[in-house]
């Protein structure tokens, strides 16, 4: 294996970004990708009672208030939360795994409470305060969650590292963390396919007290 | 995946009325909608969320259960009332699905989940034979393959005699759950009584006082995060060493959630004994219609009760 050129560390995920950008946008429904349109559109009134109606597929301004930033976008009310995240607002930091709530790598917390956000519409998360895997750190300072996965290797592969971690942040809120038995009941939904889940338990029993404001 | 059209209701006025338009589909936790809607499974054309509407709150006493339709899966979970009062209950809610899915899910969703079979989550197969797997319900089958009921709450609530209160342009009704869910032999297209602009605005059941001596036992292939092969909703009124009361609902094995009368009635004013739950649990079995990879079910059904009352039981 050869070292990297210099200066390569901080290239990677804009080289993925690059490299990635053209299949994913070839990927998104072209009507996902639509301009705005008015919201008259979306009226009910347009279809007069009782005859069939053809769905209007348009875009509405959706609000969303993530990591302490008011973004506004036009989207289309099937668009998830993860693929707004993902694909509109440049936060990749939140994973796609299984796209039906069953893997849990797209756990982010909406108004403090842990959620998939694949299964979530973006329209349904406005006016609510949603945090993601890059909104956990303050600045520099990683979140102690963060910290103790690091410290206990509570991971290998990292894909469902983000989901873990905001997952785990949920738990030790709910206090659904107090012993083993119940982190590993109350992390369930969060799969790790390369078995990292002892380091996982571990970091959570490392972080909890911190989180609780005990020492460290 | 079909495009629709999506607004919030700010009152139930709004919601019934929205609702009326063809090919609508009220949305709260969105767990089973989206989920549904992604494998093109359910293609509504308009989205009519109801999460404003103030269908919330848990009432657990003795005398009287009721929940909120919109109420979260977690919030019921945790609620000290439910979980002393009816712990058959609780434990159903949180032996279901994952904490991120509790904490989306509402109640009445949950009770309206689909089947977790392939035939009926990818509509490309369903032109195709149904084949027997191991997960097929036993009871309630109508002669044909079916998969259980995945709903836990269900099963728990069944065991108590609860009802849904249901509201349409037409006014309300209450459906004693017994009724509102459909086995496939009454109508393979149709899961439950619910009308196409009804909404579910709560869950209520008259109380039962030995409510607080009851459990919920789910065997699945992992022990945690699985739909149950087999799990029993139990609570038991024993006095004197003589069991003067029970009610036995079952999961995992019915089309629709299962209740178990027969072995009901082998249990009353019997003594409180391990050997009593066992003579009762060989009833569990009646009227079971199974093929080879199924049969196991009714072996699985038996233990669960005895183990369910045995965890209740008070037995030394």
């Amino acid at each position: 294996m050869s070292l990297p050129p210099p200066g390569f560390s901080e290239s990677r995920r804009e080289f993925l970004k690059q490299a990635t950008g053209l299949v994913s946008l070839a990927l998104v429904p072209p009507d996902l990708m639509s301009k705005p349109s008015s919201l008259s559109e979306l009226s009910l009134d347009d279809a007069a009672p009782g005859t069939a109606t053809k769905p209007v597929s348009g875009a509405v301004d959706v609000t969303l208030q993530i990591n302490g930033q008011s973004h506004t976008l036009a989207l289309e009310p099937r668009v998830t939360l993860l693929d707004a995240l993902r694909e509109r607002l440049d936060l990749p930091g939140t994973k796609k795994g299984c796209d039906h709530g069953a893997c849990g790598a797209c756990t982010v917390l909406i108004d403090g409470q842990r959620v998939v956000s694949c299964l979530t519409l973006a329209v349904m998360a406005q006016g609510k305060k949603i945090t993601t895997i890059e909104g956990l750190a303050a600045g520099d300072q990683l979140h102690p969650m963060q910290q103790a996965f690091l410290e206990c290797d509570g991971f290998q592969c990292g894909y469902c590292t983000a989901g873990q971690i905001m997952s785990a942040v949920g738990c030790v809120n709910e206090n659904h963390a107090r012993d083993d038995a119940e982190i590993r009941e109350f992390m369930s939904g969060n799969l790790c396919r390369c078995g990292a889940y002892p380091n996982i338990r571990d970091a959570i029993q490392k972080a909890a007290p911190v989180m609780k404001g005990g020492a460290a | 995946m079909n495009s629709f059209t999506f607004e919030a209701a700010t009152d139930e006025a709004a919601a019934l009325k929205a609702v009326a338009r063809s090919s609508s589909s009220f949305i709260a936790g969105g767990t089973t909608l989206v989920d549904l809607w992604k494998m093109g499974a359910l293609q509504p054309e308009h989205v009519v969320d109801i999460n404003a509407l103030p269908y919330r709150g848990v009432t657990a006493t003795p005398e009287k259960l009721q929940l909120g339709a919109l109420e979260r899966m977690a919030v019921a979970a945790d609620h000290p009332d439910l979980a002393r009062h009816y712990p058959l209950v609780a434990k159903s809610l949180l032996l279901a699905a994952s904490a991120q899915l509790r904490n989306m899910a509402s109640l009445g969703g949950n009770l309206l989940q689909r089947p977790r079979s392939d035939t009926y989550r990818r509509p490309e197969l369903r032109k195709l034979p149904l084949y027997p797997t191991r997960n097929d319900a036993i009871f309630a089958t109508g002669g044909r393959v079916a998969f259980p009921h995945p709903s836990d709450l269900a099963v728990a609530l069944t065991a108590l005699d609860a009802s849904v209160r249901l509201r349409s342009p037409r006014g309300e009704r209450t459906v004693e759950l017994s009724r509102f869910y459909l086995a496939p032999n009454d109508t393979p297209e149709r899961l439950t009584s619910l009308a196409s602009d009804e909404i579910i605005v709560s869950i209520e059941a008259p109380g039962l006082p030995y409510g607080r001596r009851s459990t919920y036992v789910k065997i699945r292939d992992r022990s945690s995060y699985q739909f149950a092969l087999v799990s029993v909703a139990a609570a038991l009124d024993v006095d004197g060493g003589k069991i003067r009361d029970v009610r036995l609902a079952a999961g995992g094995v019915g089309a629709k959630p299962w209740r178990l009368p027969q072995v009901e009635a082998a249990l009353r004013e019997k003594p409180n004994t391990r050997s009593s739950y066992e003579a009762a649990a060989k009833l569990a079995g009646e009227g079971a219609e199974t093929h080879a990879q199924n049969a196991y079910k009714v072996t699985l059904l038996e233990r669960t009760i005895v183990r369910a009352l045995s965890e209740i039981g008070g037995l030394s």
